[in-house]
């Protein structure tokens, strides 16, 4: 609260990006925990909620007319433009903003006050939603080859593991802390995914600590033990995720990759994905790409390119394509690591899962599969989503492109996935929230050192209970495509520009009609059509029987029954453009509506409830109009007579030929 | 005989019939009576002309053929109809090859339909055929058209379009053995078929085709206007030569009335003649009901005022035909404003025409001026849509053209927007669809191709012009004339588009089919020219362009971004791209209405709304999430918005197993619903009733 120099202020003015001509006047207020802003006006006051967490920096304009613009650019790619009317309340906003977006301490995020009305033994209980040991399980492990060590169980070999971690049954303790000893950051290879049908598996680790000539024997006889625990193999894959130059530039800091003689029966194999740095990078080109206010279709294209981020999800899938492949079809395991293993490694293991095992293409199963590869085994999302102020360099959108890959998927493969892309978004929002406390800290020693458990709630429960909105109407598991491994195509026109991510606030770029929304709706109401079905089966059966005995209370079911009928069936949901205007992000015409969890709070219901999106009607669907005539007038306003300029070129004109 | 191909490869639906040479099931049914004349006039043509001109055939055929004196007189009808038909017959004698296979060809596609499935059926029906004619030659031209269809073998079982990817499809081995092109081809082996693979393909669907040859194996490349390519290994190189020559002959085929759609004859029922459709007289009743501003005016009834417009216009009331000729005189081609839609909703129209005829010293014509002001209302101004930039539209002037002046058109309000002109867009497409096929796996590459083709850009111009007026005349209630320089393409993409924007009536199929007809074949855009070479024509383009193209990809546009607004779906946009640049009806033939009623068209010729209205073909082209949307739709045209067509562009280049998947699915999901909806309903009822019945039971 110190850090609030100004809780509140008077006629903000909220720009509307796609329109500068769309201004809401409003107030707006700083709390712990969220900006607010209220538009003013009796019908509907709009809100907006953004929390700290979701702030990724906030920038001061030159002042305008109207006042001092802050720009406010959040995480999950909203971008919103205020104007204030006094320079002091403005850099008073700012300065606040500045420090409450950049939490010092763990104590100061979002996750560590919000509490939902929840009790002690549900919050517990949440935590138990997800168990990775009965992940394990279902993979079929431990078995006759793999089994628990208890070696990381004080997190004493690596402290950056979780605590249970499967290996070989035939390596000794002494093996593994040897081996843990020669891998950058005591991380030693580890089983992350087992295929049952051919005892193939996926291993991670780090970087052996090889340098130009060193070996260890105990690694050696690591790497050996995983491939004789695939009985039906002759060799194994180790897979350096990481271009060939820089693994190479790696030996000089004594560490590097393995070497193909020491080791006995292994293919060694470069992928070159590039590293966190040039990824950063790359996603912020993409991100002002995005951003861009009516770009010429080669502006958007050129700066795609140039973006370089759709060639780096090209090289992530290959990378998993490559490793699904071989445990798929050739029944070898593999061993991946990058440098540390936590960035690209954890990319590349869990897009080979999804390719692998239909499970990760449910909702429970990509959540597990999250819960596994990345918050278990250590991906560092304090530094990487940049949670606490902190070394910029250490930011990086790693899982935001796993996330993407599974999106690009998705597109190939429209009925191989039980979720939808609004579960992937609606991750990727709390991945950046801080909103639960999953995805807070760096590892699982360092989330049980801070009781998060005790603290915070977990996101999966909240996740599930809102599973219908999450569901691929198209989903057919019994489809041949979704059984076994998916072999999407690589070709560059594969890839796409991903719009409902990074313009997911931008409302006006979508289709105005969802083809999901609306086969949602008419799963639903098939849904209910099968229950009234049975009832009337029922009914006459019962009619049939004793038609004299039940008339009176067969009426009143009947009666009750037809007006349920009498909602528009036949002129259903379906193709009536109000019902899936807004549908996707937040209801028309409140633009700003918070996602479902940040809603859930009791504080939070401060305003009431904001209005409904009954009113998007007609005019919202008709609002693409402002900028046609933009580029040829170089104004954005319609073409009526005071504002646009066209060069009237007559004789006298300045164009004259 | 080895064969690139691609396409799904079809289940054969029957087995294997014997194979057709030598001995011939011989059934000619009665009620096929009709047809059979028709077989016989033409077949007996084709064969007279082979006969009588080549000694090579005539050795084959000699005494065996019949001089029926059907073919005498059809013979002796085409030498006076069409010279070249004659000049054809003479031809062969010359290169003795290549032409003679067209001819048969046609024969064989005109039972396409027959076969669709199924080659064998196919074969029966030409046995038929054979019976007829009584002649042996036929059974080579059955050889000859199996070789044109391409009766495939595929590989083992891979069914699958992944198995092996050559240029951009399944390998198949096609069981032909060729021999000398005199005596065509030995009958395919069928032993072991276990599934059969037949592509139909229409000369006038190639666009270009390469030869290579390594040692004896030669191969020729299809490249077709449908953006399809495949490659056929022919062994020995005399028999790829004469393919390919033939190919390349038969496929750049000059005169129109020689064009397929004149020998075709449909094998299905014409319930409702497409020709007598779309009448501009129907339009105009429904103008009638909501204004009396308009009249229709028969001044072009000769087509001497605009050669390229219909001889019936819809044009305001109040002027006369003698100011309209004096308007057509000041404007390009003749083309003066005329109505090309009237918004219900608030009254307002938009016209079209063609630039005005300005010159350098700024040319006035007072009956044009009156013509485009009479649309006003008193006190209203109008906007005039200029499709060129003003730079473009200045230069015209210096070749006579150029473009309203305000001063002559106080009550309007000048646009200029930048819709590319033919040769840019032509030059675009085969960009563009040269980086769909590049087989190199680089990202950077894809996108800075597909930015540097400009197809996206010409694509969100388009639209957004065509947005512009219809924000003109829905938002700003103006009336709008939109115009370019000739009138006939950036204009017609602009009225269309803002048509399927205002009018939902547009987005039906029969409405869609209607705007065709209206905005595009009877306002005079040039089909024929435009559409005469695709994206893989090597030579310097004439006056092609992918002007309807451009159109089409514009409407899917729109109809991603509503998906449930729209009757009609994505094939139904596929088929338009496919029939304007290669048909087997004639909707698409000939420039204007001008030459298509020189061409006979509605005579002579099948018209593709004849076939498509039928209710076996139009269940593919439904949409079933469409549920009338009577709103106008705005459409998003930023840049993020815009897609790739993939359904043409990369059509043959990505598998669609699992999109398709998705659609049945999608089908599945919507049919269901249907059917538990009407389920429902009837135990409803049926509840009710017996409700009823019970009622006097229970009533004390």
């Amino acid at each position: 609260m110190e850090h609030i120099r100004m809780p509140k202020v008077e006629n903000v003015r909220l720009v509307d990006r796609s329109s500068s001509r769309r201004i809401q006047v409003g107030t707006l207020y700083l709390t712990a925990t969220h900006i607010i802003f209220v538009g003013k006006g009796s019908e509907d006051r709009n809100e907006l909620w953004v929390l700290h967490s979701l702030v990724c920096n906030v920038v001061k304009h030159k002042s305008s007319q109207s006042g001092y613009p802050l720009l406010i650019h959040c995480k999950n790619f909203q971008v919103i433009q205020f104007i204030i009317p006094q320079e002091s309340d403005c850099h008073n906003v700012y300065i606040s903003l500045s420090r409450l977006s950049r939490p010092e301490k763990y104590e100061e995020l979002y996750c560590f006050s919000f509490n939902p009305n929840v009790d002690k033994a549900e919050r517990e209980h949440s935590w138990d939603f997800l168990n990775l040991k009965a992940e394990y399980s279902r993979m079929g492990l431990p078995n006759k080859l793999w089994h628990v060590t208890p070696i990381n169980r004080e997190y004493r070999v690596c402290d950056t593991y979780p605590a249970d971690l499967f290996v070989p049954k035939s390596v000794t303790l002494p093996v593994i802390v040897g081996s843990s000893k020669f891998r950058s950051r005591g991380r030693f290879p580890t089983l992350s995914y087992y295929c049952k049908e051919n005892h193939a598996t996926i291993c991670r680790s780090s970087q052996p600590l090889s340098g130009f000539s060193a070996r260890c024997l105990e690694d050696e006889q690591m790497l050996q033990a995983i491939m004789k625990s695939n009985p039906g193999s002759r060799f194994m894959y180790v897979v350096d995720t990481r271009p060939k130059l820089n693994a190479m530039a790696n030996r000089a800091a004594g560490k590097g990759y393995e070497n193909e003689d020491n080791y006995c029966n292994i293919k060694f194999q470069f992928i070159g994905i590039e590293n966190i740095h040039v990824m950063r990078n790359s996603q912020q080109k993409l991100i002002e790409v995005s951003a861009l206010r009516s770009p010429s279709m080669g502006e958007f294209l050129l700066g795609l390119e140039n973006s370089d981020w759709l060639r780096h999800i090209k090289s992530t899938m290959e990378a998993g394509i490559f490793i699904s492949k071989a445990v798929a079809e050739e029944g070898v395991s593999v061993l991946v690591h990058c440098s540390d293993g936590w960035d690209r490694t954890a990319q590349v293991c869990s897009v080979a899962s999804v390719l692998l095992d239909p499970y990760y293409r449910t909702i429970k199963g990509l959540m597990v599969l999250i819960e596994k590869d990345w918050v278990s085994f250590g991906h560092k999302f304090s530094h990487r989503c940049g949670h606490l102020d902190g070394e910029p360099k250490e930011v990086s959108p790693v899982i935001d492109q796993f996330l993407e890959c599974v999106w690009q998927l998705m597109e190939q493969f429209p009925c191989a996935f039980e979720y939808n892309e609004k579960f992937l978004i609606s991750i990727h929002n709390h991945v950046y929230s801080c909103h639960y406390g999953n995805f807070i800290c760096n590892s699982q020693k360092e989330r049980k050192d801070l009781c998060i458990k005790e603290k915070s709630h977990s996101i999966w429960p909240h996740l599930w209970e809102s599973k219908l909105d999450f569901m691929n109407p198209l989903f057919k598991p019994d489809q041949s495509q979704n059984q076994g491994l998916l072999r999407p195509s690589t070709a560059p026109y594969c890839f796409k520009y991903w719009r409902r991510l990074y313009n997911r606030f931008d409302r006006e770029l979508h289709p105005r009609q969802s083809e999901l929304d609306c086969l949602m709706t008419i799963k639903e109401e098939t849904q209910q059509l099968e229950e009234e079905l049975a009832l009337y089966e029922q009914k006459l059966a019962v009619l049939d029987k004793e038609r004299a005995k039940t008339l009176y209370m067969q009426k009143g079911v009947l009666d009750s029954k037809q007006a349920l009928w009498s909602l528009p069936l036949d002129t259903s949901l379906a193709n009536t453009p109000q019902d899936y205007i807004g549908g996707f992000i937040g209801g028309a015409p409140n633009v700003f509506t918070l996602q479902q969890g940040e809603r859930e709070s009791a504080e939070l219901s401060l305003f009431g409830d904001k209005p409904k999106s009954s009113d998007a009607d007609s005019s919202d669907q008709e609002s693409g109009v402002a900028d046609f005539s933009s580029h040829s007038s170089g104004e954005e306003s319609l073409p009526s007579e005071d504002s646009v300029k066209y060069p009237d070129s007559d004789e006298t004109g300045p164009n004259r030929a | 005989m080895e064969l690139w191909g691609d396409g799904d490869a079809g289940e054969a639906e029957h087995p294997p019939a014997a194979p057709p040479d030598g001995e011939v099931s011989a059934v000619l049914v009665l009620e096929q009576a009709q047809v059979r004349d028709e077989l016989l006039e033409a077949g007996s043509c084709h064969l007279r002309i082979v006969s009588a001109a080549s000694p090579h055939r005539e050795r084959a055929s000699a005494g065996l053929f019949p001089e029926t004196p059907d073919a005498a007189d059809w013979m002796s009808q085409l030498n006076r109809e069409t010279r070249s038909l004659t000049h054809l017959g003479c031809h062969l004698v010359l290169d003795s090859t290549p032409r003679d296979w067209r001819l048969l060809s046609d024969v064989m596609l005109w039972s396409e339909h027959a076969a669709r499935l199924n080659p064998f059926t196919q074969l029966k029906k030409l046995s038929t055929f054979v019976r007829v004619t009584a002649s042996p030659w036929m059974e080579v031209a059955i050889k000859v058209a199996i070789l044109i269809q391409i009766c495939l073998k595929s590989v083992a079982k891979s069914n699958t379009k992944e198995w092996k990817r050559g240029s951009g499809g399944v390998r198949f081995l096609v069981p032909l053995n060729i021999m000398e092109f005199a005596e065509l081809i030995k009958t395919p082996r069928v032993d072991g078929v276990d599934n059969t693979e037949e592509l139909w393909l229409l000369h006038a669907n190639i666009d270009s085709t390469e030869k290579r040859f390594v040692g004896s194996l030669g191969t020729i490349i299809v490249k077709c206007k449908d953006l399809r390519v495949i490659q056929l290994d022919i062994p020995g190189m005399e028999e790829c030569l004469n393919i390919a020559s033939s190919i390349e002959a038969l496929s750049t085929l000059d005169s129109v009335s020689l064009m397929y759609p004149f020998f075709y004859r449909p094998l299905f029922e014409v319930i409702e003649d497409g020709w007598q459709l779309f009448v501009p007289g129907e339009a105009f009743k429904d103008l009638e009901s909501m204004t009396d501003e308009w009249r229709l005016s028969e001044v072009n009834k000769d087509f001497s005022v605009c050669p390229s417009y219909p001889s019936l216009l819809t044009v305001p009331k109040d002027i006369d035909d003698e100011s309209l000729c004096k308007a057509a005189s000041f404007r390009h081609g003749g083309r003066f404003p005329v109505l090309s839609y009237y918004h219900k909703k608030n009254g307002m129209v938009m016209m079209r025409a063609a630039q005005p005829l300005t010159g350098t010293n700024g040319r006035r014509c007072k009956e044009d001026e009156k013509l485009i002001n009479a649309t006003l209302c008193a006190g209203k101004r109008g906007y005039i849509i200029d499709t060129r930039t003003i730079a473009v539209a200045q230069q015209a002037k210096a070749r006579g053209g150029g473009f309203e002046q305000e001063a002559n058109y106080p009550q309007w309000r000048r646009i200029h927007k930048a819709i590319e002109r033919s040769n840019i867009l032509q030059e675009s497409l085969i960009k563009l669809v040269e980086a769909c096929n590049d087989q190199s796996h680089s990202m950077d590459r894809w996108l800075s191709k597909l930015e540097a083709s400009n197809w996206q850009s010409h694509v969100k111009e388009i639209l957004t012009t065509a947005c512009l007026a219809a924000q003109c005349i829905d938002r700003e209630g103006a009336s709008v004339l939109v115009h370019g320089t000739e009138g006939t393409d950036s204009t017609l993409q602009v009225t269309s588009l803002a048509q399927i924007i205002l009018d939902p009536a547009c987005r039906t199929i029969r409405g869609f089919e209607a705007l065709i007809e209206r905005e595009w074949l009877q306002a005079g855009h040039p089909f024929q020219q435009r559409c005469a070479q695709s994206a893989y024509s090597n030579g310097k383009p004439r006056s092609e362009a992918p002007v309807f193209l451009l159109f089409l990809d514009c409407v899917w546009q729109i109809l991603r971004q509503f998906p449930c607004s729209f009757q009609f779906n994505e094939n139904f946009l596929i088929m338009l791209f496919e029939h304007a640049y290669a048909s087997q009806f004639g909707t698409f033939l000939g420039n204007s209405v001008t030459e298509r009623v020189k061409l006979q068209l509605s005579q002579k010729t099948v018209s593709l709304w004849s076939w498509v209205n039928r209710p076996q073909e139009l269940e593919r082209f439904l949409n079933p999430l469409y549920e009338p949307n009577n709103l106008v739709i705005w459409p998003s045209v930023a840049p993020q918005s815009l897609l790739l067509w993939e359904g043409v562009f990369l059509r043959w280049n990505r598998s669609t197993k699992c999109l398709d998947e998705a659609y049945q699915e999608m089908v599945h999901i919507i049919e269901y619903n249907k059917e538990l909806q009407n389920k429902v309903n009837s135990l409803r009822r049926q509840l009710a009733q017996l409700e009823t019945e019970d009622s006097p039971l229970q009533t004390p």
